[in-house]
């Protein structure tokens, strides 16, 4: 029992570090990568002892601001309603990833933990159920504030979610018609299989019409552009968070970003394989340890390697083009990845061709892991990528699309779909 | 537009490879970024640029303006106040006892230059970050014109 507890414990911890974690790396990346994408340098002001680092001091400037700015608060609000509504959607875009499998699971005293916080068996249930209640504090939030244009954005929000939850829950019927189960934790296991020997099984190639209307869909969910109808700073300033200043403002741009992980996370355990690495199963993992850890480890070696060459020789080229901290700063990143890469290369001494069995374990459990990180990541940019290309949709193009295209194709799709479990 | 336009998923994919090549482009050859690092570069203007204002000064060090008020009267923005007084010099009629600008109000038009009749204020200094902390300090007067070396804080 006790066990049960501290593992759980740590599996949130886990959970939480990755989400909470991401939102300052994601608010780095919204802000530099728009900025490349539009041919800026964007952020690098801000600096600690001279040292900018591209702008990834900036979130910690961010935070130190919204924690010591004024917390304003207009009369006529509704007290407890305004207060309370930065909570609720903060809380509940954090108690998603509960039942998101981050890995296979992990083998400790011959006893295997699942990885995943909780193992609903209605897992994908429970998260649409808990992710529309995110439009509660929307809602809330517009309402208490006593402004108009906040309500005109919660209200915009609330019918946007709904259009689009049908869609979304359609969208996966697919999905779930061939998994045959709601739990995550099966449908991501049934991913790692292949079809005729050589093609994965990830929903994506099974359901590929299923797999951009659910991405569609889950854009819309997390009010990301081209769906960011509750801001639109150009019709109504701001949408439902416009009364909020400080902290309780941060809460809801937390929230947008962390609901912007759990989109991710979702997207890439229903239909990218979630923690499977294609045409590589724990098994063939397990079996080739010894010379599949050694051949990661080296690659990781030659790759901060070459990552710390390329900064070094930037270090020699521009010295002195500054005159200040500035020009410390190549030679700082090039020492770190030069350490990670020495720090890879002196972990052969431990001989990692004679991994044991546990061992053996360990690593198939943390590549998997990594699989899923990294995934996790790049559907994160991808979010970034789509809301720096798509400009925003006008209010009666978005509602046409969700009526009248999205939901007749997720229609069309559970038909062929079901057709085809039933042939087969 | 045609089919393929209103299908809609392929031109999103186009617009996303365009971004991603702007992206990818900017990152791996940072030195090609049109971007100018502001403070600790400048930005090179033509020589034609219209920067702060400054007076002219005769070879005696004495104001060129004779106060005619043809500045004053065609600046569009109403920024220009002088109070004329007579010379000592009969040979010259008038000269300004006081020169204000509002540089706040100018508009940088350069009216006031091509009004002038004895090329008394110019717009050549090529200065055009002005930094006060006090709406006052905006209100520069003939001294200032004359003789400033601030280069753009007053």
């Amino acid at each position: 029992m006790m066990e049960l507890v501290v593992a759980t414990l740590l599996k949130i911890v886990f959970m939480l570090v990755l989400v909470i974690g991401l939102i300052p790396v994601l608010v780095w990346a919204e802000r530099k990568g728009s900025a490349f994408i539009q041919d800026r340098t964007g952020p690098n002001r801000a600096s600690v002892a001279g040292i900018r680092l591209g702008g990834l001091v900036h979130p910690i400037a961010d935070v130190v601001k919204l924690l010591f700015k004024e917390d304003v608060r207009p009369d006529g609000v509704h007290g407890f309603l305004y207060a309370l509504a930065p909570f609720v959607v903060f809380f509940v875009a954090l108690v998603t990833y509960a039942v998101i499998p981050f890995g296979d699971y992990l083998e400790v005293g011959g006893r295997q933990i699942p990885l995943v916080v909780a193992d609903l068996n209605v897992g994908i249930l429970y998260v649409f159920a808990i992710a529309s209640l995110g439009t509660y504090g929307i809602v809330m939030a517009g309402w208490a504030s006593n402004n108009k244009y906040a309500f005109l954005g919660a209200l915009r929000s609330t019918s946007q979610m709904i259009s689009y939850e049908i869609s979304m829950g359609l969208a996966i019927m697919g999905l779930l018609l061939i998994f045959q189960s709601l739990r995550l934790t099966e449908i991501v296991s049934g991913q790692g299989d292949l079809i005729w020997g050589f093609l994965p099984k990830w929903g994506v190639v099974i359901q590929p019409l299923g797999a951009l209307l659910f991405i569609t869909a889950i854009f819309a969910e997390t009010n990301r552009t081209p769906f960011d109808l509750p801001e639109g700073e150009s019709e109504i300033v701001a949408g439902y968070h416009l009364e909020y200043s400080s902290m309780k403002f941060a809460l809801f741009f937390m929230a947008e970003y962390a609901n912007m992980v759990i989109g991710a996370a979702l997207i890439a355990t229903l239909f990218f394989g979630g923690w499977n690495i294609p045409w590589l199963s724990r098994q063939t993992i397990t079996a080739g340890a010894d010379t599949l850890l050694p051949l990661v480890l080296g690659l990781q070696a030659v790759v901060s390697g070459v990552i710390a060459w390329l900064f070094f020789r930037r270090a020699v080229r521009e010295r002195g083009k500054f005159g200040d901290a500035r020009d410390r700063e190549p030679g700082l990143l090039g020492g770190f990845f030069a350490v990670v890469g020495a720090l890879s290369l002196a972990s052969f001494a431990l001989a990692p061709w004679r991994v044991g069995p546990a061992g053996a374990s360990l690593f198939a459990t943390l590549l998997q892991v990594g699989a899923f990180v990294g995934k996790v990541v790049f559907f994160c940019w991808f979010f970034v990528w789509v809301r720096w290309t798509l400009p925003r949709f006008r209010y009666d193009q978005l509602m046409s699309l969700g009526w009248k295209v999205m939901l007749p194709l997720a229609l069309a799709n559970l038909v062929i779909t079901a057709v085809g479990v039933a042939i087969v | 537009m045609s089919l393929g336009e209103r299908v809609y998923v392929g031109e999103v994919l186009r617009g996303l490879l365009i971004t991603i090549r702007h992206l990818l482009r900017n990152i791996f050859a940072m030195k090609d970024m049109p971007t100018v690092q502001y403070p600790e570069e400048k930005p090179r203007y033509s020589d034609r640029f219209r920067g702060r204002h400054r007076l002219m000064k005769r070879d005696d060090g004495s104001p060129r303006c004779v106060a005619c008020m043809m500045c004053s009267t065609a600046c569009p923005a109403d920024c220009i106040h002088i109070t004329a007084a007579e010379h000592p010099d009969p040979t010259i009629e008038k000269y300004p006892e006081r020169f204000d600008i509002d540089l706040l109000r100018c508009v940088y038009c350069g009216l006031c230059e091509e009004a002038c009749p004895c090329d008394a204020i110019r717009m050549d200094t090529g200065i055009y970050e002005i930094v006060a902390d006090a709406r006052e300090k905006f209100f520069v007067d003939k001294d200032f014109l004359l003789n400033d070396e601030t280069r753009g804080t007053l």
